[in-house]
């Protein structure tokens, strides 16, 4: 998979937050596999410098790392932090959330668009959350984007994919865009059904972080992208109504 | 000079960005600044000369998904 001229061997992206530990965090990554994890920006408390621990962790785990935008509500507050990012973190890649509706925390697609494109004239990679729609996915390539990360289902909810017929829609559009679902994904299962449709990559967080044993379903998550990726290369074979015997009905016993 | 850090009021006597972040024991964090809601670059730090009521966000590497 490449991702800005980036060639990277894990269809896996995770998040780093709400883990029990900053220790659970680590082994997490380390058993899943992935090659990138998604980092945020918050007001860092000069008493005890808790983004500072934090980061020295991320550091060593030499991953990439891709900064979000979580929470921001407005282009000017997107594009703001954005750049507050790529200083802090000195890459130009950015996860791009303009959240709309507090609810569903569904991405404001006309602002996102918009922050879209000030950013990519500034240089920036953007990775831009986004919904499955196919208009605003245009939108989002006119405005520079070169990778596309449709939600499975809102934030946190762990629904899986609620649009199949979305995602596999969005696929055909775009055949040679790389297409990476984030969010809504509860499950391997899931992580894999959306690897067997032909997405190039899953990035999750509250799955593994919050499940009992956060680096036992790393790994289960690292098997499952990797078993959806075998499946879709090989080709998988089309689902009929009806009922067909596998077994060869010639040379069947004459024994009624 | 009174001004506001990341939400809270606070008293300091530099009027540098780049001298305040010192005073407020911020010392060599890897931190991003914004003054007033614009984003200030470190390199701008020592440049920019704080107002009283300015509001001034200092942020850091967190968690995030």
């Amino acid at each position: 998979m490449l991702l800005y001229n980036v060639e990277l061997a894990s269809p896996l992206m995770l998040g780093t937050a709400q883990y029990p530990s900053p220790a659970i965090v680590a082994a997490a990554v380390q058993a899943s596999g992935a090659e990138v994890v998604t980092v945020s920006l918050r007001r860092e408390a000069s008493g005890n410098l808790a983004g500072q621990a934090f980061w020295s962790i991320i550091r060593d785990l030499g991953t990439r790392v891709l900064p979000n935008t979580a929470g921001c509500r407005t282009v000017k507050e997107a594009v703001t932090t954005a750049h507050m990012a790529r200083e802090v973190f000195g890459t130009p890649w950015i996860k791009l959330e303009v959240i709309g509706e507090e609810d569903t925390l569904q991405p404001d697609v006309f602002g996102l668009v918009e922050a879209a494109r000030v950013l990519t004239e500034e240089g920036f990679q953007v990775f831009p959350y986004t919904t499955e729609d196919l208009v605003v996915a245009e939108r989002l390539l006119a405005a520079g984007c070169r990778v596309l990360m449709p939600w499975g289902a809102p934030i946190g909810s762990g629904r899986g994919l609620n649009n199949v017929f979305g995602l596999k829609m969005l696929r055909a559009h775009f055949p040679d865009v790389p297409l990476v679902v984030d969010a809504g994904i509860g499950l391997p299962s899931h992580a894999a059904a959306a690897m067997e449709l032909g997405v190039d990559a899953v990035l999750l967080n509250t799955a593994v972080a919050k499940a009992g044993d956060p680096v036992g379903m790393a790994k289960a998550f690292a098997l499952a992208v990797e078993a959806g990726l075998l499946a879709q290369r090989a080709i998988p074979m089309e689902p009929r109504e009806m009922a067909r015997p596998s077994t060869p009905v010639f040379g069947r016993a004459l024994l009624a | 000079m009174r001004i506001i850090v990341n939400g809270e009021e606070r008293e300091i006597e530099e009027r540098l960005l780049s001298r305040a972040l010192c005073e407020l024991d911020f010392g060599d964090a890897v931190v991003a600044t914004a003054v007033n809601e614009r984003f200030v670059p470190a390199s701008q730090r020592s440049a920019i000369a704080l107002n009283d009521g300015d509001r001034i966000e200092v942020l850091a590497p967190m968690q995030g998904g």
